[in-house]
């Protein structure tokens, strides 16, 4: 009923990977816009959700943002002035900005633009969140802008890496290695998804790897959840985990535990 | 039916304060009434965390669980009992105790408002019709002497209200577009300056209100002057009735306290005096814990008590204040329901002089939450200001996530107004305490004004014309100006005809039913503020913003009555931080405070306004029909500023950051709003949590935001509670201004609660 002010308007249909990286760089495909806390790096964020990724998580909760062309061009400005409505309340609470997706980095000049702006017009502190598969496309430039990189490794197991996203698990993996030479601080973020991804082994990949890393401040351990299967009815997908239960909480409390064991801070 | 009231004559000159004062500081409160001086001076801030609390005594536990097993009951009859043949005074019923008897009993604080814990009793001043309604609501039949003295020889505060009501008036009430207005109940929002009867002694003040007197005696009798000097001299007896009632117990409070129980004790005894004599809407007991602290702090500081011992006081204090008890209607309940009595409890905020106003017990009261668990009273309400001391926000913060039962006030809005020694009266009414009160004023439905506005004054639920004058706004579409004029001229009206309903329930109630002991617990000059208010901004403001932003296509009945609408387009809401929307509600808000500063009011009080509904956004809802924003007929309002469910898409911060520019100086009565959080939404581990809700106070105070209400449950939870009450005696739940025990709420309102925006993370 109400308008939303970037969400499911119109979509353009010239918005493809290449084009949005090469033209016209002020304008982007953008989900949605959304304040949050606790949930999307510290604090009470102004998150904004790009549209399109490579991946096709089968978890994913957001499937209505893996098309480019469902999102709304929207241009930077239009993004980064609805940032500054909340920079006052921002600064008092404590949190920053989240550029986040679908995978942010599908728009790597559209996303650097935006960080450079909340990083340096609005003064906030800015995090991105994303799978690391397109991380090449991150410039230096980019990650300069970037004061925290929330990276999603959904699996250590390369072929479960394949089997849960489509794609192949190394870029990731080189993204984080760059990451930690530069020394940036990262949050690595881990779907814990009973039968999926719960094997103690790929779990233990996940952690050496990570805290062989040295960047890496902090591990979130999400639960599964299927709060994001309407979602993929409305879009005419089979929802593969449908059966699939949420974790106990002992496996969640399990899976932390190996992660502590290579002296990272799991929460 | 109560005893003779004894006039004690202790000069002020012979008031022994003996011990009562050792080691205090300072001098001004010595030679006047100034509890505010008297505080300042001697209370020790407290910048610790909470590690220091302690937790329940055994007694304290037993005393509890026995009310607890009382409580189901209740809840089932809707009362535990009551007495039909006393009318309640400061001094009716003897000495009465949870557990035991005078001479051997549990209680630490003792006192309640009839001679049983949860037994209610009749106060007729307000009205007799209403005691008898409740009275048959509840199975119990009304006592025929009783009946005689309230009918014939005692005229109430409803009789006379109803005597100068005029049809207008009356159209209104039954219509719905002016609800909850105080005419058939007590007005309440008057907070005692209850302190005074523990630092001075009930002879002193007694004293001071006969200085107040005599000056009036050289003034020729006007009006002013008449009633002046009866209503100090009312005040003096009922000074009196307090003492008489504290001796019933064994308690000589003519004098000062010695010691922190005697403080406590004598605060509570004046507050009971205040329960005892009236049914008001909200009996709120003000800013109290930095005052009692200053003792208690004193008798730890010589060895007299422990920490444990200082914490038992208060949690037996909060007891009592959890139990107090009013005789409703049915009508009444459905308006507020799960029977509050808003025993708010006012802490924290920042002194004048910088200082944090927090002490170790303002600690202990909330820690009452942990100790005898979750409740909706007392109404524990945080006035937050960012330089509050990091351990003290985050214990709030802490509270507020296990308990969902306290709220939040800005007191950096707060403070520039009224000073450092302000309270809440209600939910979001603010006052300085002893100086200032208000007439309580319920709230107009902006809603169903714009419904007005387009049929010409017809109500669009019954088609009678309830206001004379108006033409009806023609077309098949709504143009917006045509509709912004006139909703312009119908709320002139609709402001015109409140304030005359409150100059004559306010007048009525002065005469029929004054409030004899609060008065006579603040100073002979005082403030007064007409407080207005208005209910279903959200519906006006989106309404507004469809006809302005969409096409809204009126449907109308064989009558000509536009009964339906319909939206072709889209708008933008209220609630998403976009001005295009939000400018409405401000515009509302604005323009119908300058429209009741017009008129003028009943003892010169200052017109304020809040934008707040308790829970009768239900009620509003089910007498207001189809709207112009695309509302159902029937469907419950939002709570107080609340934006509408479901239409505030980016999250609970930019739905308050809407609330938020809402002008308080165009509020200054208090803006509501109430936030459902889902503890996901608030981070992933506890301590990030507390730290994370701090900071959102932090931020919607920086941005302006007045008040917010925070729930943090699951809804799952509260679905549960539904299906199993039992299981759930103390959940709590924050509504619009104050907390309620949700298995207490009617099936209606509980879905309500469920129904609105949770908001959580994905």
């Amino acid at each position: 009923m109400s308008v939303l002010l970037t969400r499911n308007l119109c979509a353009n249909e010239a918005a493809t990977p290449a084009a949005a990286a090469t033209h016209r760089p002020t304008e982007g495909s953008v989900h949605s816009w959304d304040l949050s806390t606790g949930v999307d790096g510290p604090g009470t964020r102004f998150v904004t959700f790009l549209s399109g990724c490579p991946l096709t998580c089968l978890y994913c909760h957001n499937p209505d943002t893996w098309r480019m062309r469902n999102g709304k061009r929207t241009p930077a400005d239009t993004v980064v002035a609805e940032a500054a409505k909340y920079t006052r309340f921002i600064e008092a609470a404590g949190g920053g900005a989240t550029i986040s997706g679908g995978e942010p980095l599908l728009q790597p000049v559209f996303a650097g633009e935006l960080l450079n702006r909340f990083k340096h017009e609005l003064g906030l502190h800015t995090a991105l969140d994303t799978s690391g598969f397109l991380g090449a496309r991150a410039t230096d430039a980019l990650l300069r802008d970037v004061d925290l990189v929330l990276l999603d490794i959904k699996s250590w197991d390369r072929d479960t890496y394949q089997k849960v996203t489509g794609r192949p698990l190394r870029p990731t993996l080189d993204f984080a290695h760059r990451l930690a030479d530069l020394g940036k601080n990262v949050w690595v973020r881990f779907v814990l998804v009973p039968g999926l991804t719960d094997d103690p082994a790929n779990i233990e990949g996940v952690a050496a790897f990570a805290g062989s890393l040295g960047n890496v401040s902090r591990v979130d351990v999400l639960p599964f959840h299927k709060l994001g299967e309407a979602k993929w009815q409305a879009l005419g997908k089979p929802f593969t985990l449908h059966d699939t239960p949420s974790p106990t909480r002992e496996q969640v409390a399990a899976a932390k535990a190996i992660f502590s064991g290579h002296g990272l801070q799991a929460v | 039916m109560g005893k003779v009231p004894q006039m004690t004559a202790t000069p002020a000159e012979k008031t022994t304060h003996g011990e009562a004062w050792n080691g205090f500081r300072g001098g001004l409160w010595r030679d006047a009434i100034d509890v505010r001086d008297f505080v300042q001076q001697n209370y020790t801030p407290y910048e610790g965390d909470g590690s220091f609390l302690a937790g329940p005594t055994e007694r304290t536990t037993a005393v509890w669980e026995r009310l607890l097993a009382m409580f189901p009951t209740e809840i089932e009859r809707g009362v535990h009992d009551v007495d039909v043949t006393t009318p309640s005074r400061i001094d009716a019923f003897g000495p009465g105790y949870v557990d035991g008897d005078a001479r051997d009993h549990k209680d630490l604080i003792v006192g309640l408002q009839t001679d049983a814990p949860l037994k209610r009793a009749i106060m007729p001043n307000g009205g007799w019709r209403m005691v008898e309604g409740a009275l048959a609501a509840y199975g119990y039949e009304a006592d025929p002497e009783v009946r005689e003295i309230y009918t014939h020889l005692r005229k109430t505060h409803n009789d006379g209200v109803f005597d100068a009501y005029t049809p207008e008036i009356r159209a209104c009430r039954s219509s719905g577009i002016i609800t909850g207005l105080p005419d058939a109940y007590g007005r309440g929002r008057i907070i005692g300056d209850y302190r005074r009867v523990a630092l001075y002694g009930v002879d002193r003040l007694i004293a001071a209100k006969r200085a107040d007197k005599e000056k009036f005696n050289a003034e020729w009798p006007s009006e002013d002057v008449i009633r002046a000097r009866e209503e100090i001299s009312e005040q003096i007896k009922a000074l009196g009735e307090l003492k008489d009632m504290a001796m019933s117990y064994g308690y000589d409070i003519s004098g000062p306290a010695t010691t922190g129980r005697e403080a406590v004790q004598w605060l509570y005894f004046a507050y009971l005096a205040a329960v005892k004599e009236q049914n008001g809407a909200a009996m709120s007991i003000g800013r109290i814990d930095n005052f009692l602290d200053i003792y208690l702090q004193r008798d730890i500081e010589s060895g007299l008590i422990t920490e444990e011992q200082a914490q038992e006081y208060i949690d037996d204090f909060v007891i009592k204040l959890r139990i107090v008890r009013f005789l409703r209607t049915p009508e009444y309940n459905e308006l507020y329901s799960g029977d509050p009595t808003w025993v708010t409890w006012s802490m924290a905020g920042i002194g004048t002089d910088g200082r944090p106003l927090v002490s170790r017990t303002t600690f202990r009261a909330l820690q009452t939450l942990y100790n005898l668990g979750p409740a909706p009273e007392p109404n524990l309400t945080v006035f937050w200001s960012r330089e509050l001391p990091r351990g003290f926000k985050d214990f709030a913060s802490q509270v507020a996530i296990d308990t969902s039962a306290i709220q939040f006030e800005s007191d950096e809005l707060m403070r520039p107004k009224y000073g450092d020694d302000t309270a809440i009266a209600c939910c979001v009414s603010a006052m300085a305490v002893g100086k200032q009160m208000q007439f309580f004023g319920a709230r107009v439905n902006v809603a169903k004004a714009l419904l007005y506005a387009i049929n010409g004054g017809r109500d669009e639920k019954s088609g009678k014309v309830v206001v004379e004058g108006f033409e009806p706004v023609e077309g098949d579409y709504l143009d917006y100006d045509t509709v912004a004029e006139r909703y312009d001229a119908m709320l002139g009206w609709l402001a015109k005809t409140y304030v005359h309903a409150l100059n004559v329930i306010h007048y009525m109630h002065d005469k029929y039913a004054y409030e004899r002991i609060e008065m006579a617990l603040h100073d002979q000059e005082i403030l007064r503020t007409m407080a207005c208010g208005i209910a279903g901004l959200s519906v006006a403001a989106d309404s507004l913003s469809a006809i302005k932003h969409a096409k809204v296509k009126v449907i109308r009945d064989e009558t000509g009555l536009a009964v339906d609408y319909e939206i072709e387009g889209d708008y933008p809401a209220y609630g998403n931080n976009d001005d295009r929307a939000d400018h409405f509600a401000r515009q509302i808000v604005h323009d119908f405070m300058e429209k009741v500063r017009r008129h003028p009011t009943y003892r010169n009080a200052v017109h304020t306004q809040s934008v707040l509904t308790i829970t009768s956004n239900v009620v509003y809802g089910k007498k207001t029909g189809n709207t112009p924003d695309g509302r159902r007929a029937g469907t419950p309002f939002a709570p107080g500023a609340n934006p509408m469910n479901g239409r505030d898409e980016h999250g609970y911060i930019a739905s308050a950051l809407s609330v938020a520019k809402l002008p308080y100086d165009d509020a200054e009565d208090g803006i509501s709003l109430t936030n459902t959080i889902t503890p996901d939404a608030l981070g992933r581990t506890p301590e990030e949590r507390i730290g994370n809700l701090s900071g959102v106070l932090d931020g919607f105070m920086a941005s302006d935001g007045f008040h917010m209400n925070v729930n943090v449950l699951d809804k799952a939870t509260l679905e549960d509670a539904m299906e199993h009450p039992e299981n759930y005696p103390q959940l709590t739940i924050r509504v619009s201004g104050y907390a309620v025990n949700f298995v207490r709420l009617t099936r209606e309102q509980q879905l309500d609660v469920i129904n609105r925006t949770f908001h959580g993370s994905l």
